[in-house]
């Protein structure tokens, strides 16, 4: 077995990571404070192709490798876990429109989401359901021409930029996923703010009040929301957010290890206490068992093997849970100032947090994770 | 058996281990379909078959039993060739 990059993807990684050093690590802390990214971040990300990066090429999208674009997630990670939440709300819809789409639904939407002219966002939580996606009380009814839309979702990463929602719904009592285009009538956005981690991340509150949703917009089938579109949208943004994962703790290991070689007490740096490095040395070590198992993930996605479901779900638990493990020994590592927005682990330790909550909690992953071995006994 | 439908089998009963599955036995009815298997059922058929399930073809009818899988391997076989 052969484990390592191919020239084309090491290219690609280069590529990526010139661009975040140049673009967006210098400026993370601050749209951290501004809780936004600026428009001007976007139109880069679109010139770059880094937005619906999973679109097929027929599509117009670059059709990237699912290690590639790995990689490109784990770098903007390393500057920014905000801008990262965007590229995996945005490709999670189009993942879904390739995916379960109509052939007039990915006519109408993947070039444009390839292009970055539309941004997606996924509108799945709502005050009274979150873990429970079932449980959505969002409902849809036919009527005649459309259907129509009542309800309310929170938490939608992007949802104040996007123009585009994948909204989930009770359709006669079944989940039913439709997209929704934001300038319909009847669909409100109200930005949401004061939130831990991912500030930036421009999260809003969406309200649909008696909105008139084409009849061709319902994606997939009446029934199939959450065990064929949501689980579809969820697969992605958990592999996603793995690669999320590890490149924040990446971030955490690159500052920790310059702290520790120039922050000197007792008369050396303190990167020469035993103690300091036995939490680099636990960084180091499960940042690549992490970044292994997201490799392989990425592997299994690309061969389309069956089993990549569950590897992702290995691959996103174990990385977001590692990530925040790291995020702690940073800031400790760093002391006074890894409690101080002047040094970005600060940052990366609220960050971490949300990790643990999105795309299944740590708590629903350790539930479901046995799933897979035991039905297999 | 078939060998569209033995392979089925096969993928099938890793869920299924201490029972026998029949060609026509509804796997929803014996419980345990979740929608874990079920992502990984379609990815299994598709790669396997070299077909593509669309949303036309999300019906629990199409996924019920075995041999309601090989019809529609079968068909979607047919349409693409
Ligand atoms: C920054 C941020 C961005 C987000 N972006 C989006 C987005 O773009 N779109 C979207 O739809 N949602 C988004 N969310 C919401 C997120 O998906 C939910 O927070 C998540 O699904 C958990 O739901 P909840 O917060 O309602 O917690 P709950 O489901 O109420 O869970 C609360 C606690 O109970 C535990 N728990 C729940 N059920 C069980 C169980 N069966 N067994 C054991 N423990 C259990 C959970 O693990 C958790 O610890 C975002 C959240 C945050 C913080």
């Amino acid at each position: 077995m052969k484990l390592e990059l191919n020239p084309q993807q090491r290219a690609a990684r280069e590529e990526f990571r010139a661009f975040v050093a140049a673009e967006i690590a210098p400026h993370a802390g601050c749209w951290d404070r501004a809780a936004a990214i600026p428009m001007e971040l976007v139109d880069r990300l679109r010139e770059r192709g880094y937005l619906g990066s999973n679109v097929a090429a027929e599509y117009g999208g670059p059709g990237r490798d699912n290690v590639t674009y790995g990689l490109l997630t784990e770098e903007i990670a390393k500057g920014c876990s905000s801008v990262r939440s965007l590229l995996t709300v945005h490709d999670m819809v189009a993942h879904v429109i390739g995916r379960w789409g109509s052939p007039g639904q990915r006519e109408r939407y993947l070039p444009a989401m390839a292009r970055g002219e539309i941004l997606g966002a996924f509108c799945l939580s709502e005050p009274n359901a979150g873990s429970d996606a079932k449980s959505v009380e969002t409902v849809a009814r036919d009527d005649g021409d459309a259907w129509v839309l009542d309800g309310r979702k929170k938490w939608t990463t992007f949802g104040q930029i996007a123009g585009l929602f994948l909204v989930l719904a009770q359709l006669e009592g079944k989940p039913t996923a439709f997209l929704v285009e934001r300038d319909l009538p009847g669909v409100t956005v109200r930005p949401l703010s004061g939130v831990t981690g991912t500030r930036a991340s421009m999260l809003a509150e969406i309200f649909f009040a008696g909105c008139r949703v084409p009849k061709e917009n319902l994606i997939g089938k009446p029934g199939f929301g959450v065990s064929a579109v949501m689980s579809t949208a969820l697969d992605h943004g958990r592999y996603s957010v793995a690669w999320g994962a590890v490149g924040l703790a990446q971030a955490c290991l690159d500052a920790s290890r310059a702290y520790a070689a120039e922050r000197r007490q007792f008369g050396v740096p303190i990167a020469d206490h035993q103690l300091v490095r036995r939490m680099l040395t636990n960084i180091i070590a499960e940042v690549r068992a992490a970044r292994l198992l997201c490799l392989r993930a990425g592997w299994l996605r690309d061969t389309r093997d069956p089993g990549a479901t569950g590897e992702i779900w290995v691959a996103k638990y174990f990385a977001s849970t590692m990530a925040t493990r790291a995020a702690l020994d940073a800031v400790q590592i760093h002391g006074a100032n890894g409690c101080s927005e002047d040094f970005p682990v600060e940052r990366y330790l609220r960050d971490s947090r949300v990790l643990e909550i999105i795309e299944g909690s740590t708590q629903i992953q350790q539930i479901t994770i046995p799933l897979f071995e035991l039905q297999e006994l | 058996m078939d060998q569209t439908q033995s392979k089925i089998k096969e993928f099938l009963s890793r869920f299924f281990k201490s029972h026998d599955l029949q060609p026509d036995e509804d796997i929803f009815s014996l419980g345990f379909v979740n929608s874990l298997l079920a992502m990984q059922l379609v990815a299994f058929v598709e790669k396997e078959f070299g077909i593509s399930v669309g949303d036309e073809d999300l019906d629990l009818d199409n996924f019920r039993t075995i041999n309601s899988i090989v019809r529609l391997v079968a068909r979607k076989q047919g349409a693409a060739a």
